[in-house]
């Protein structure tokens, strides 16, 4: 079985940055995720945005990397959302209860039309 | 009978016992002592039949005739009797000896003491029956007392325990009509795993049925330790009880064998009530002809065959079941036994069943005729089909990070085939995932020469997959639900959702501590809905 590195990478999109999130997010994500999440933040967007749609896995360290990133973006007063969970991350994060700190959109253009209005 | 009298009563107490008193007896100082003598008058004693028919105060020196108990009388200086007489039946005597004022009785003496006669004899009538009856009352405690006994003493006759045999229930009740019983049961276990079983009831009941039953029962045991056959057991216990027991007492017997791995069953019976095999279709009387047990020597005991396939039983029972009487004074009878089972109104619990259907024949306050014993085998009915369990995969996973996707993997091909709902699939993934690295992390401290092993087995309803880590001591316990708005702020960690998330992926979950390992098992309904 081969196993996908994580990547992540930055996008501006008007007042949000959107970070595209690739491969697994487990505990080898850790540095990539965090370095990629403190080059978002580097123009002090009011949004942050996680694209989740070429995520394949996520384990319950991975879990703990996204609410670690929530603590930083509450702690900057940043709105973090995300979209292109699978239904069954969609699960998780309901479970987790992620999504009562998060904002959860279905894709990319939705989620910046309303981090913009 | 026997009297006790003094030489003189006229104006003496009655003598008092030195212990009882603590004091000196006290008479006038010149008269000689109260002196008691014991007076045996026969029932043919001709003094007795003189006496009965006497009108009055009768002076022995006036009487002659051949009798022991006068002869006693005149010797101890006796001068008046006066019999006591209740209801036509002489119930004492008052025997004077010589007047100490060394006159004759005046006719005013006689006329006084045939007045006292008159009343102290009824009196001393009720004092003896009061007496007889306080005799008859600790007779009957002392009896009953030892009955007491004589029942804990056959309970100890009894299996203090019933058999445990793997696939097999069996079960067993003795209710004696009397303090004891003529009835009885017992197993014996032989080393080849096979299983004596014994039922009998001895004619009669209470205290002789109980003594036959306790020589019956050890005559049995030897027999069992030196034959295996039935028949043959049968034969050798009636030789040996013929001579022994009274002439009018036999004992109708049941000896069974059964082979628990094969649910063979070979039985003989000395006129016992035959017992029944039964399941939810059919009901079969077991037969085999034979004397009861202490009738006549050299008797042949028919040996049969039966097995008992899974989910069969049998019911031994004693008359006292079939012989009960309900008010109308119907019996229970064979016909009602055999529907009982016919219908299957029984299900698991064959003794508990007759006891209530007796119970309802009967009627409340019914006072039991005869000793009831009920003794059931029954073979557990094979597990159906669909909860057989089928070994799916085992894997064992190093104990390094990121394995546990190789596990989840692993696992969820072989499952593929179960045609679970993908929803379902996606949350089986998970808790695979999360519950080997919680194995790997927790339980092995990612050592690697510590692999991590996984069974994957299923029913046609439920999915296991068990999860064996190296772990000991306390297992990581569900801590319940993570605060996530503590980790939030920073006060708790950002990790601790493994156990949470498997809690939440699975439809049950056990977990499994020994010595050496932890064991997670994780279920999952495969007829579930997303």
């Amino acid at each position: 079985m081969t196993t996908k590195p994580f990547s992540a990478s930055v996008r501006r999109q008007g007042d949000a940055a959107l970070i595209d999130l690739h491969g697994e997010i487990n505990a080898f994500a850790e540095t990539a995720l965090n370095q990629t999440y403190l080059q978002a933040e580097e123009d002090s967007p009011a949004n942050i945005v996680l694209n989740f749609t070429d995520v394949s896995y996520i384990n319950s360290t991975g879990i703990a990397l996204i609410v670690g990133l929530m603590v930083l973006a509450r702690k900057n007063h940043r709105q973090l959302s995300v979209y292109g969970l699978s239904d069954h991350y969609v699960e998780i994060f309901q479970v987790t209860r992620l999504v009562d700190f998060l904002t959860l959109y279905p894709d990319e253009a939705s989620a910046v039309a309303l981090t913009q209005s | 009978m026997i009297t006790r009298l003094w030489k003189s009563i006229t104006g003496f107490p009655k003598p008092r016992s030195k212990a009882a008193s603590g004091e000196k007896l006290e008479t006038t100082t010149e008269l000689p002592p109260v002196e008691m003598i014991d007076l045996d008058l026969a029932p043919n004693d001709p003094l007795s039949a003189y006496l009965l028919s006497a009108s009055g105060v009768v002076e022995v020196d006036r009487l002659n005739m051949d009798s022991p108990a006068l002869h006693q009388l005149k010797n101890n200086q006796i001068k008046l009797i006066v019999p006591l007489v209740s209801q036509g039946e002489l119930i004492g005597m008052l025997n004077l000896g010589p007047r100490r004022s060394e006159q004759d009785y005046s006719t005013d003496d006689r006329r006084l003491l045939n007045t006292l006669a008159t009343q102290a004899a009824p009196a001393l009538r009720v004092a003896q029956l009061v007496q007889q009856q306080q005799a008859a009352a600790r007779e009957r405690e002392r009896i009953e007392q030892e009955l007491r006994v004589a029942r804990v003493i056959q309970q100890t006759l009894l299996p203090k325990e019933l058999p445990q045999l793997d696939g097999w229930q069996i079960a067993a009740l003795w209710q004696p009509a009397r303090a004891v019983s003529g009835d009885f049961y017992d197993f014996t276990p032989f080393p080849d795993g096979h299983l004596g079983m014994v039922i009998a009831d001895v004619t009669d009941k209470g205290v002789p049925a109980a003594l036959v039953m306790a020589t019956t029962r050890s005559i049995l045991r030897s027999a069992a330790e030196r034959w295996r056959s039935p028949g043959q057991i049968l034969y050798q216990a009636n030789n040996l009880l013929v001579p022994d027991i009274p002439p009018n007492m036999y004992i109708t017997c049941l000896y069974a064998l059964l082979d628990p791995a094969t649910g063979k069953l070979r039985y003989a019976n000395a006129g016992h009530p035959p017992p029944y095999q039964s399941n939810s279709e059919q009901v079969v009387e077991l037969r085999a002809r034979g004397m009861p047990l202490g009738l006549m020597p050299d008797m042949e005991y028919e040996e049969k065959e039966t097995t008992l396939a899974p989910g069969d039983s049998v019911f031994f029972y004693s008359d006292g079941l079939i012989e009960a009487h309900n008010p109308d004074e119907d019996m229970f009878g064979f016909p009602l036994l055999r529907q009982i089972l016919t219908q299957n109104r029984c299900n698991n619990d064959l003794v508990q069943c007759f006891l209530g259907e007796l119970s309802d024949f009967t009627g409340s306050g019914w006072e039991q005729e005869d000793d009831v014993t009920f003794v059931t085998l029954q073979r557990n009915p094979e597990p159906p089909q669909d909860v057989q369990e089928r070994l799916l995969i085992e894997l064992s996973v190093p104990s390094a990070p990121g394995n546990e996707r190789q596990a989840m993997e692993q696992v969820a091909s072989v499952v593929a085939e179960l045609g679970m709902h993908p929803e379902r699939l996606e949350r089986l993934k998970t808790a695979v995932a999360e519950a080997t690295m919680n194995a790997m992390e927790h339980g092995n401290h990612y050592q690697e020469d510590k692999p991590v092993n996984i069974q994957v087995s299923t029913t046609s309803q439920r999915l296991c997959v068990s999860i064996t880590d190296h772990g000991s001591g306390q297992v990581l316990a569900p801590t319940g639900v993570p605060d996530l708005e503590a980790k939030l702020q920073g006060l708790q960690s950002p990790r601790g959702w493994g156990l949470y998330l498997i809690e939440n992926m699975v439809d049950d979950m056990e977990v499994i501590s020994t010595e050496s390992h932890h064991i997670l098992k994780l279920y999952f309904d495969l007829k579930g809905e997303a």
